[in-house]
């Protein structure tokens, strides 16, 4: 059998699809990094309006430090993330690896963990409003946490997953027939093989979480105390276009971007998942 | 296995049947929930009112599902057409977007079409005077966000199936003597369906269920299903109506999703069908 050919690139392509290809790209890339980066250049704009470039600032970022709501907001969405993302991160690997060993699973166990990731936010915001308050439990950031556990946790899950499929369990038994512990044999033959997963799926959650909006939304409760940044974005928008808000945006962006590229250098492929 | 099922279950399905079950309540006098069933609150669901709002959800979300479906698809073939080493840079950079923050990204679209922003200074740029034309809060606008926002997605599930594409399946259909036309419509397209049936669905959910699309786009003028039962939730005070509102919500996702499974699998039949029209 002749072996399967590369798939037709642009190189043998006639030069006026290729043109027209390439067009296409550029279009695209347009549209999806304009906006962005008009923003981005704004932020950096001394006189913060978006009519004329008045010179280069970092004005907007010097104000955002004496903004006491941004601060405490910023260190609310911290605690909420890193706290969520090491609960979802121990709770989805043990999962991911219970179901993996076990090979065999129902259909209901596998929407039970797919669910979290397709169920529309609202309805997983609201379903938690109502179950907190019927519990009568003042809501703030640790109910916010508790939430953001259940899509967290799903994300982790179905990275490490993809890394186990091509996991070889028997050098499990064999470390187990060797003598060594369940623990030992974890620590020192399955976490090595899963580790780059674990930690871009980590990652992956801390982004999750700390770009969520809606469920932080309705699991915060009453009061200022338990607010979120994208829930002070929310409100600043609401009030209008300023220059703080560039400002922090950029920031926003640039740690989830930091965090997502580390991430797929984790673990090639994850975003495709 | 267990603390982490128990976590899903604690926290998503008990909270989730919570709503089922509130749905099927009285809303009580002075707000909060009567211990009596009743089946009224999905009556009003069907009330021509609100009737008319999830039309417009759809119309709405239908919308930029297409113009997502377009924009990706053409971008997705174009990725997979590129040089072999630059396809996963490429997709890479239309993905990166998409893990941004949701907000953030819809502001920008603020930044761009408000009156005095980005959109209005290029046309005087290029001359015109008159009155800044007024395209936040619009329809478009929030159709626009959609797009924007969910594009990605869309680029990812149909870059898939493109790129596993047997190139001697076009080359064949061509040497046959089909056209570039009927080779993309009988041998390329069946084969890439699943890709995107998978990207519209995404974008269809999402869009239909959004309420801060149309809050900050369509500055509040545009209700959608999203906003309808953010309302009902957080300043109306009828909980189980907003209950049979999710329920709604879940229950057009759920038939998206059968409508997906159904193109998917028929498209396998079709893919088929083609991989014997050009062998054969």
């Amino acid at each position: 059998m002749l072996p399967k050919r590369e798939a037709t690139s642009m190189a043998e392509r006639s030069p006026a699809t290729r043109r027209a290809l390439w067009l296409v790209l550029s279009l695209v890339f347009a549209f999806l990094y304009i906006p962005i980066a008009v923003l981005v250049a704004l932020s950096f704009n001394e006189g913060g309006l978006p009519t004329a470039w008045s010179g280069f600032s970092l004005k907007w970022y010097v104000s955002l430090t004496g903004n006491s709501e941004i601060l405490s907001a910023a260190l609310n969405t911290l605690i909420v993330a890193l706290i969520s993302t090491a609960i979802a991160t121990l709770l989805g690997t043990l999962l991911a690896i219970g179901i993996e060993m076990r090979r065999q699973y129902g259909k209901g166990l596998e929407a039970l963990i797919f669910a979290p990731m397709i169920i529309p936010d609202i309805v997983l915001a609201i379903a938690l409003l109502s179950f907190f308050s019927m519990l009568n439990l003042t809501m703030g950031l640790h109910t916010i946490i508790l939430a953001h556990v259940v899509f967290n946790l799903a994300f982790v899950c179905s990275v490490v997953r993809a890394r186990l499929k091509s996991f070889d369990w028997s050098i499990v038994e064999a470390s187990a027939d060797l003598g060594a512990s369940a623990l030992t044999t974890f620590r020192r033959v399955t976490l090595p093989v899963i580790l780059p997963a674990v930690i871009a799926g980590a990652l992956l959650a801390f982004t999750l979480s700390v770009d969520e909006f809606i469920i932080a939304f309705f699991t915060a409760g009453a009061g200022r105390a338990s607010t979120t940044l994208p829930m002070q974005i929310y409100a600043m928008i609401r009030f209008g276009i300023t220059p703080e808000i560039n400002a922090l945006a950029t920031i926003v962006m640039a740690v989830s971007i930091t965090a997502l590229t580390l991430s797929q250098r984790f673990n090639r492929g994850i975003i495709g998942q | 296995m267990a603390p982490a099922l128990a976590w899903l279950t604690a926290l998503m399905v008990v909270p989730c049947a919570l709503v089922l079950a509130l749905a099927f309540f009285r809303r009580g006098t002075y707000g909060g929930i009567e211990y009596t069933f009743t089946l009224e609150n999905f009556g009003l669901v069907f009330d021509p009112l609100y009737a008319g709002i999830f039309l417009n959800s759809a119309r709405i979300a239908g919308t930029a599902t297409l113009i997502a479906v377009i924009i990706g698809y053409a971008a997705a073939y174009a990725i997979a057409a590129a040089p072999r080493r630059l396809q996963p840079v490429l997709l890479f950079f239309a993905v990166l977007p998409f893990w941004s923050n949701y907000l953030i990204r819809t502001y920008a679209w603020i930044v761009l079409l408000n009156r005095e922003g980005l959109v209005t200074q290029l046309l005087r740029w290029f001359g015109y005077t008159g009155e800044p034309p007024s395209m936040l809060y619009t329809e478009g606008a929030v159709i626009a966000g959609l797009v924007y926002n969910y594009l990605p997605f869309v680029i990812l599930a149909c870059y898939a199936p493109l790129s596993r594409l047997n190139p001697e399946l076009a080359e064949a259909s061509r040497d046959l003597g089909a056209s570039v036309v009927t080779t993309f419509r009988r041998v390329i397209l069946p084969l890439t369906v699943p890709g995107i049936a998978a990207g519209a669905v995404f974008v269809f959910v999402l869009s239909i269920g959004n309420f801060v699309t149309p809050a900050l786009l369509g500055g509040g003028r545009f209700q959608m299903i999203g906003n309808l039962v953010y309302d009902q939730f957080l300043t109306a005070n009828d909980w189980p109506f907003g209950a049979a509102l999710a329920m709604a919500l879940i229950a057009i996702m759920l038939l998206v999703l059968m409508a997906q499974a159904i193109a998917t699998d028929r498209a396998s039949g079709h893919a088929a069908e083609a991989r014997s029209n050009v062998d054969g």
